[in-house]
């Protein structure tokens, strides 16, 4: 060792202990509610990251995720949802629905402008309702507007809805994104709305942010509306990077290229694992809430082997869905044991749960004829063993890792699996429509509205329609229908409590998991409050302070 | 050479429809329509009356060789069809956006690769097995077996995260409209910088090899023997008579690859987030965007067509023997 090491070394680490001092001096901030020492101010640009294009600027007539979350803050609708999941009024300020539910009556805010100047009137929304049932509109949700019987503007900022019968559906349904009659009227009547000029730039919405920039696969710039009727958002621009990759937007993230993970957040792997080191936790603020899609095995209920119950309840004891949750997610995902979402007000916890166990697993199948076993281990009825396909989507690698471990589960039960993972489009046109499946692991996303008629009714088992499993429960049916057709919260509640506790009982798929979202945001936006709503519900009010801004321009 | 080329030309036209129509059939052997795709994971039930009309307006209900009949007459006259994507935008449109990003990445790519390919062949040809031989194809066949993405992911970790001297994604800054001039195009530089040096990474190998080896034979000629016993220097002998001969299959090569150039790596594409023709590609064929399909289908075979005829007309333009051999052949 020569003479100059010691020395080195010395300086080295007085300098490593140097630069783990300092650093923001904003001790006085609770950081993860963004509760801070200071008023809100105005600036700054906020840098998103989309893992996919849009594909237009006007979601009526998109499917697309990344397209709804750039629409949703350049159109408002007539309500929405605060923090606690209740419904609040955007563009409407009061509404009165009849006690037979037939009525809707919203009075409107006054002084609404569009991003055009013009100001905003009840008959905009007579406009848009007219848009959605109007026959040429390639829109997915129309079926909503079909409950209606008329609409009519009573003067312009009153407007009465009329429905044909009670649907449950109606209030929400008003959440929709309300487009503008002046700009767009001549494109809806000739039944070309989605080749309109505002669909590639400009769009005129009434929202929080207008539109300044798409440049197709790059990015999506909005700015603040100064004069959005809540008040001008704090953020004063936001940039949508449009980055495919996860593992390059995390690295963006490490090299503060962006300011979030986006909206879908971070894998499993890089939250837990990869992003806990000390510089990015003073960086990023991570949150966890549940999201709203559920991941499920499900059973093509023709098939003589699962029409009985008792071996759909013998897989969901044979499953171990904590250890699945684990393996899959890394823990961050919650059981699932009905269609709702925990936590929220249709959701029933007294259902009959299925923990893991093997022997009464055994026992089930026994009960359905499955007793005997061959050279293999494998379970044989008849002379036929027990072996089947499980079939999943291509793309999605945590659907295959849950049919991997359903795999491995059944098979010490003595059941056999083959795992095929398909192309979405093939997927859905040749095994699904075609009812040509045995069992398939997919997911299902819930809306805000515990109606799932769509998923679950008897009378929706056609090849294009969404109860792709068969499953037919006469009372089942009945809450489904009767729950549909009440606008009371509480008389509703009886029929999904019953509805939940008919599911859990039928076992028609196994629920498995609802995985959480964790998203990352820049630790210097403040006023994020983590909520079952997601972190998103406010994003108006999110603010930097002055002296932590990044992007001054604009 | 004219009329040879004449020739090509107007036996061209045939060809080209022959392959529109196979790969026209073959497409939609593919199950699935653009409209049945649906929304996926959301339970909404998508309108039939929707996707009846759209079905009608794409001309989906009409029988398969009427659909070809009706994209050929519209192709004729240079209309290439709106995508059956949600956007509903032009197809050349769509195509035209990209186009350019995939073209200059390529170009500059083959451009570097040719560049040092031919000195590392030529080098390692004449001094065969020697350290620079060895050395040089150890690490061209490094660049070919490692995976691009991995590479690419390394790459970001080390110059955009840790030394932070480039960015990682993208082809422009978000702060990009606020820049100067210079500053700008230096930015749009500085994008490229990485996904440049993955290509060539890998791309070095193929045309490095082909040099030493179209060297190599060169080398062992007899004319070279003759060149050296006439008293020339041995840089005139390479340089000169060996390099002119050993470029040949070259040209070839770089003929036939230049159709390749206007299609981009997905993978590539998508860790860079650059918007290409690759990412265009793979999603139209998902999506089951035949118009976009088909449009790029036909770009691709034209430009096929037409480089091979190039790669013919230049081999003979460069090597006297085959203009010689028609000659005679004529004669």
């Amino acid at each position: 060792m020569s003479r100059r090491d010691p020395l080195r070394l010395f300086r080295l680490l007085v300098v490593l202990a140097l630069a783990g001092c300092g650093g923001e001096a904003d001790s006085a901030v609770d950081r993860v509610t963004g509760q801070s020492a200071g008023k809100p101010v105005h600036g700054d640009t906020f840098i998103d990251a989309l893992t996919g294009n849009i594909s237009g600027l006007i979601p009526n007539v998109l499917t697309d995720s990344a397209s709804f979350e750039v629409g949703s803050l350049i159109y408002s609708g007539l309500v929405t949802r605060d923090k606690d999941l209740n419904i609040i009024g955007e563009l409407a300020e009061s509404w009165d629905f009849s006690p037979d539910c037939l009525d809707l009556t919203f009075r409107l805010r006054r002084n609404v402008r569009w991003h055009d100047g013009r100001a905003f009137t009840a008959d905009d929304i007579v406009f848009t309702y007219e848009t959605m049932i109007n026959p040429k509109t390639p829109t997915a949700y129309r079926e909503d507007f079909r409950a209606i019987d008329s609409v009519e503007a009573v003067d312009p900022f009153t407007l009465h809805v009329r429905y044909k019968q009670p649907y449950a559906k109606a209030l929400q349904s008003w959440a929709t994104w309300i487009l503008p009659r002046h700009v767009l009227e001549s494109y809806v009547r000739a039944g070309r709305l989605r080749e309109a000029p505002q669909n590639r730039a400009n769009p005129v919405g009434t929202g929080p942010y207008r539109f300044s920039e798409w440049k197709p696969s790059e990015k999506v710039v909005l700015v603040a509306n100064p004069d959005y009727f809540e008040g001008r958002p704090y953020i004063s621009r936001i940039v949508y990077r449009i980055i495919p990759s996860q593992a390059t937007i995390f690295l963006e993230l490490k090299a503060k290229g962006v300011d979030s993970a986006g909206p879908a957040g971070l894998t499993a792997l890089q939250f837990k694992r990869q992003a806990e080191f000390p510089a990015f936790r003073k960086a990023y603020n991570k949150f966890q809430y549940q999201d709203n899609v559920y991941t499920y095995l499900g059973f093509n209920l023709s098939d003589p082997r699962f029409a009985d119950k008792r071996v759909r309840q013998a897989f969901a004891h044979a499953i171990d869905k904590r250890l699945l949750i684990e393996g899959v997610r890394l823990g961050l995902g919650r059981e699932a044991t009905g269609p709702f979402k925990p936590g929220t007000w249709a959701y029933n916890p007294n259902v009959r749960t299925y923990p893991y166990d093997l022997a009464k697993a055994r026992e089930l199948l026994a009960a359905a004829g499955w007793r005997e076993r061959n050279i293999d281990g494998i379970l044989v009825k008849d002379g036929q063993p027990f072996e089947f396909v499980l079939r999943t989507n291509q793309g999605n690698d945590e659907r295959r890792k849950v049919a991997e471990i359903v795999q491995a589960s059944l098979k010490d039960l003595g059941v056999r699996v083959d795992i095929q993972v398909i192309e979405w489009a093939s997927f859905l046109k040749e095994y699904i429509k075609k009812k040509r499946f045995e069992a398939i692991i997919l997911g299902w996303g819930i809306g805000l509205d515990p109606d799932q008629y769509e998923v679950w009714h008897s009378s929706k088992t056609g090849a294009d329609d969404l109860n792709r499993i068969g499953y037919a429960n006469a009372e089942a049916d009945e809450m489904l229908e009767k729950g549909r057709a009440s606008c009371v919260e509480a008389a509703r509640k009886k029929y999904y409590d019953r509805f939940q506790e008919i599911l859990a009982e039928d076992q028609p798929i196994v629920f498995l998991y609802f995985r959480d979202a964790l998203p990352v945001i820049s630790s210097r936006i403040r006023g994020i409050i983590p909520s079952p709503n997601g972190i998103r519900h406010n994003f108006n009010e999110w603010y930097v302070p002055k002296p932590l801004q990044r992007y001054t321009a604009g | 050479m004219l009329r040879y080329a004449l020739r090509r030309v107007v036996l061209a036209i045939p060809l080209l429809l022959g392959i529109t129509l196979i790969s026209f059939f073959v497409i939609h052997l593919a199950p699935g329509e653009p409209t049945e795709i649906g929304t996926g994971d959301t339970p909404i039930q998508s309108d039939k009356e929707v996707r009846e009309r759209l079905r009608q307006v794409y001309g989906l209900d009409k029988p398969l060789h009427v659909q070809y009949w009706t994209w050929l007459t519209r192709l004729v006259q240079l209309d290439f069809g709106r995508s059956f994507s949600p956007d509903a935008r032009p197809v050349l449109q769509k195509i035209g956006e990209r186009l350019p990003v995939t073209l200059l990445l390529n170009i500059v790519e083959m451009m570097i690769i040719v560049v040092l390919a031919i000195p590392i062949g030529v080098f390692s040809a004449t001094r065969q097995y020697s350290k620079f031989d060895k050395i040089t194809t150890i690490f061209v066949f490094l660049g070919f077996a490692t995976p691009d993405f991995w590479l690419a992911l390394m790459l970001m970790i080390l110059f955009g995260v840790q030394l932070g001297w480039l960015p990682i994604s993208g082809l422009r800054s978000p702060t990009w409209e606020y820049l100067s001039f210079w500053q700008q195009q230096w930015d749009f530089v500085g994008h490229l910088i990485l996904p440049i040096l993955v290509a060539t990474f890998g791309g070095l190998a193929g045309f490095s090899r082909y040099m030493r080896q179209s060297m190599l034979e060169v080398v062992r000629q007899d004319y070279i023997q003759s060149a050296r016993a006439k008293g020339l220097a041995e840089s005139v002998v390479i340089g000169k008579h060996a390099l002119r001969n050993a470029l040949l299959p070259i040209v070839t090569v770089l003929g036939l690859s230049l159709p390749g150039l206007i299609g981009g790596s997905v993978i590539v594409e998508s860790i860079f987030a650059i918007p290409g023709m690759g990412q265009l590609m793979v999603q139209a064929v998902f999506e089951r965007d035949y118009p976009v399909i088909m449009g790029n289908l036909v770009i691709v075979a034209t430009l096929t067509l037409g480089a091979n005829l190039i790669a013919d007309l230049t081999y003979s333009v460069v090597d006297p023997r085959i203009r010689v051999a028609a000659r005679r052949g004529r004669r």
